[in-house]
């Protein structure tokens, strides 16, 4: 088979840029995985809901793009973070199930009121970058790419920053392993769990509003949080950067394998390598081991 | 021939030796106490012989049969049974269902015959429930029947695992720290059932202890470990006051 | 105020052991065998498809309820039942082969997931099923040769000896004797030494061990057991569709059939079949409930998916024992009154211990 230099860039560009979506995903779930165990089936509801949110903030409301987008990541923040106030703090305590059905749940509950509010169709939405496209030496990209890169890398180096290098972070850590001797350390965990909450939706935000120009503004958006449990599984459980490892090999093998295999495989290929790992390296690439002691 | 024979036994994760180099043996009908510091590598022993670990070298021989790469399920089906350190039980079912599910190895009936609940499954069932009456008179928990065990107090729980294990009718029974968390009247309790077992059920015990006067009270024969490796063997008497072990463990 | 008394000790093992026990039983029996007589017919379908979804989710509980395996992924069983049992029926196989042709189709797919499955537990074991519960669905929309992809596969109408079961109330006593088997045969496994092995796998892996319960196999088992009545649910459910198509069996029909037995009460054959009930009844009553709303965006998906969401964070915030745990407490008011105490049931609060270091 020939190789296509031009193509080989262009679907590692793609790649690059579906998988660091889905990386920011997984970013989101391994906070809250962290800090307070559970798997939040919800994350993909959020960041559909966030699109729908600033869909309707620019055309129905007349905002401007770069008031409207700030605007939906604190709203859907703040939507996390009441989440985990409401419903999650009063599961404390109980086997990991309850929390994942109660997740599941309020997935529902978000991707029902989307739908009551604005209906069925699938919308566009309106993007500084929607539609624009770069040329570099034969090779269009989309401006999106460019900029979902550029804002992943932001992002993550803040995250790092943020849980290694400040005592809130650390808290969040702590709280996360053994929660009665965080509280007894002093630590306000309740407030810290809320705040990853509203870490984690905000980056549900993020992505929505990122991933909204290439799928449409639709409820068919939370798919990609299954995607993103398969970035999790293959890069590793228990840090972002096993989420962003994860995420750009799942972008990267999917494209490829829409080239390179039979039709159909692209679309299931993340989950048949989320079930091989899990069953021969449950670990995941970078992850961390856990036993249990008798 | 000793009933349990431990043959140069050694357990390492990696650089670190979990038991290192043990030999030891246990006779029919005695009553076995290892003792030591915590981190002595006590319960491994216990894990190695249950097959939860297999060993990294040496050997276990019961009843002159190697036992040392048996599955793990098939330890209660050589008559070996145990307690744990932190109680296992089964949180959500009565202590009935906990000692029916110790008489698991005596199950008849595959699938479809149970499916069916032919006549020789029932009478199973009332022989299983039959048998664990002996278990529940001699450790005095008619009480607590249908009581599910999460609501049982701690020191009934640490009965109800032994009965537990006393179902499979074993032949060496390997007690994890009995008397950990028990106080005084229910240590006492702990030392005549012990003896009971051992005299009218006939079965061998091998307990992990920390408490010394139960020890003294029950034990035939002491082994003192520290750091994977036999400290002292003997008597109570003759361990206890054993230099090393003092030094190592009993403090002056 | 009910006291229990024993003489024997098959007293206590005897399933119907008191006269109101009996008289319940036999009435509901009554009244399940001459409702086709007594309902309007639309009613009898909805009646048979609760059958169905009440078996499937007996066959889920036994997995997630009693064995504590947790699967996102039981529609892709259900499916491959209907799938299997719908090429074999229209090869001219009479009925009952056909449907446990289906079943035992179904059984070996859970083989194949169970032996992975005993690598993997908890959260990992349900991403695991929801992962093969999605790719059955690829396969099937795409294998055209075999299911007709997408635009489906119709299925032949049901018939034994002669005599057709397509109608509705053959349809209905078609349904209800699966489900009368189904239950009293799982209720026999269940209260017996495989059942109780089920258990000790699900509380305690180490303590089922060390009492000779050898764990993968009981997981397997377990898989076993619960997929072939998935797969017979989904004969069923093929001829309640009469046009097998991969959506009908997608993520949506895994999470109601979860749904189910969470909300019936994890770890009883009762829950489930209350949790089938509530759940089958549910887009009944919201459609009789709807013309009553304000403004009624008319959008029976969102209501419906909103509703879902609420019950099940209802229940898991206040009744986390589920449908049978409240009928229990209710069965302990009736019985103990006057003596019931407010208190009986109350729970002690609890903090996150990370199940990562156990």
């Amino acid at each position: 088979m020939p190789v296509d230099f031009a193509q080989i860039v262009q679907l590692i560009v793609n790649g690059v840029a579906i998988g660091s979506i889905y990386a920011l995903v997984a970013a989101g779930l391994v906070m809250t995985y962290k800090a307070t165990e559970v798997l939040n089936f919800a994350h993909g509801d959020l960041l559909m809901a966030s699109a729908f949110v600033c869909w309707g903030l620019i055309t129905l409301a007349g905002w401007p793009f770069w008031l409207a987008a700030p605007a939906t990541i604190a709203a859907i923040a703040l939507l996390a973070a009441l989440i985990d106030m409401l419903a999650m703090r009063r599961i404390v305590g109980q086997p990991q199930f309850a929390g994942v059905m109660l997740t599941i749940a309020v997935g529902f509950m978000l991707r029902g009121a989307v739908s009551l509010t604005f209906g069925p169709d699938a919308r566009n939405l309106p993007t500084p970058w929607s539609g624009q496209t770069t040329r570099i030496s034969g090779v269009v990209l989309t401006n999106l790419s460019f900029v979902i890169i550029a804002a992943t890398l932001l992002v993550t180096l803040a995250l790092f920053a943020f849980l290694g290098r400040t005592r809130i972070g650390i808290s969040v850590q702590a709280a996360s392993q053994n929660q009665l001797a965080a509280y007894l350390s002093g630590i306000r965990v309740k407030w810290v769990n809320s705040l990853v909450w509203a870490i984690a939706g905000a980056l549900a935000a993020l992505c929505g509003i990122l991933l909204a120009p290439t799928a449409l503004v639709d409820i068919s958006l939370w798919h990609v949080v299954l995607k993103s449990l398969a970035a999790l599984v293959l890069g590793g459980f228990g840090s972002i950067a096993g989420a962003l490892v994860g995420g750009i090999g799942i972008g990267l093998i999917e494209q490829f394998a829409g080239v390179y295999m039979p039709d159909g495989v692209k679309d299931i290929v993340a989950y048949v390598i989320l079930i091989v790992m899990l069953i021969v390296w449950p670990r995941g690439l970078l992850g961390e081991a856990h036993g249990r002691r008798v | 021939m000793s009933l349990l024979q431990v043959e140069n036994l050694a357990l390492h994760f990696g650089g670190l030796k979990a038991i290192d180099d043990l030999s030891f043996g246990v006779e029919k009908g005695e009553v076995f106490a290892i003792i030591g510091p915590n981190g002595a590598g006590k319960t491994s022993v216990f894990n190695v012989i249950t097959r939860i670990f297999s060993p990294t070298e040496g050997r276990i021989l019961f009843d002159g049969r190697d036992i040392t790469r048996l599955p793990r399920e098939a330890i209660a089906g050589a008559r070996i049974a145990r307690t744990f350190q932190n109680i296992e039980l089964f949180e959500k079912a009565t202590v009935l269902d906990n000692l029916l599910l110790g008489r698991h190895r005596f199950a008849r009936g595959g699938f479809v015959a149970q499916m069916l609940r032919l006549p020789h499954v029932a009478a199973a069932e009332r022989a299983d429930r039959d048998a664990i009456e002996t278990i529940i008179n001699v450790l005095e928990l008619s009480p607590y029947r249908t009581v599910p065990v999460s609501e049982l107090p701690y020191g009934v729980r640490k009965i109800v695992e032994i009965g537990r294990a006393l179902a499979i009718d074993p032949t060496l029974i390997l007690l994890d720290e009995p008397a950990s968390g028990l106080n005084p009247e229910e240590t006492r309790d702990l030392s005549f059932w012990i003896e009971d077992i051992r005299a009218d059920l006939d079965v061998t015990v091998i307990m992990v202890e920390h408490d010394m006067s139960l020890v003294a009270d029950v034990a035939d024969r002491v082994l003192c470990m520290n750091l994977g490796r036999v400290l002292a063997t003997g008597t109570a008497a003759e361990v206890q006051s054993h230099p090393d072990v003092v030094a190592a463990y009993l403090g002056a | 105020m009910r006291f229990h008394y024993e003489t024997d000790y098959g007293d206590s093992q005897r399933l119907l052991r008191y006269a109101g026990d009996w008289i319940a039983w036999l009435a509901l029996a009554v009244a399940l065998l001459v409702a086709p007589f007594v309902l309007p017919r639309f009613m009898i379908g909805e009646l048979s498809y609760i059958f169905i979804l009440a078996t499937a989710s007996l066959g889920l509980m036994v997995l997630m309820g009693y064995t504590g395996q947790v699967s996102l992924g039981p529609a892709a069983f259900v499916a491959i039942g209907a799938y299997v049992h719908a090429v074999v029926l229209s090869m001219g196989v009479p009925l009952p082969l056909s449907l446990l042709g289906g079943s035992l189709a179904t059984a070996v797919a859970g083989v194949i997931v169970g032996v992975p499955a005993i690598r993997v537990s908890g959260l990992y074991l349900a991403m695991v099923t929801m992962a093969f519960s999605i790719i059955v669905e690829h396969i099937i929309g795409r294998w055209k040769s075999v299911t007709g992809g997408h635009t489906g596969l119709p299925v032949p109408d049901a018939a034994l000896f002669g005599y057709s079961l397509a109608g509705p109330k053959g349809f209905y006593y078609l349904c209800l004797a699966v489900l009368v088997l189904v239950f009293i045969g799982l209720v026999n496994v269940l209260r017996s030494s495989i059942g109780r092995a089920f258990e000790g796998v699900r509380d305690s892996e180490a303590a089922a061990y060390s009492l000779g319960v050898s764990v993968p196999a009981y997981k397997i088992g377990a898989f076993v057991l619960s997929s072939g009545v998935l797969g017979l649910a989904g004969g069923l459910m093929a001829h309640h569709v009469q046009h097998l198509t991969p959506e009908g069996f997608g993520l949506i029909l895994s999470l109601e059939l979860v749904l189910m037995v969470v909300i019936g009460g994890l770890g009883s054959l009762r829950g489930a079949i209350l949790g089938a009930i509530l759940i089958g009844f549910l887009p009944r009553i919201i459609s009789m409930v709807k013309p009553l709303l304000p403004g009624a965006s008319g959008q029976q998906f969102g209501l419906e998916i909103f509703i879902y969401g609420l019950i099940l964070l209802l229940f898991v915030l206040f009744e986390p024992t589920g449908l049978n745990g409240r009928w229990l407490k209710l069965k302990a008011l009736v019985t103990h009154f006057p003596l019931y105490r407010r208190d009986t049931f109350k729970r002690t609060k609890t903090y996150m211990k990370s199940e990562r270091y156990r």
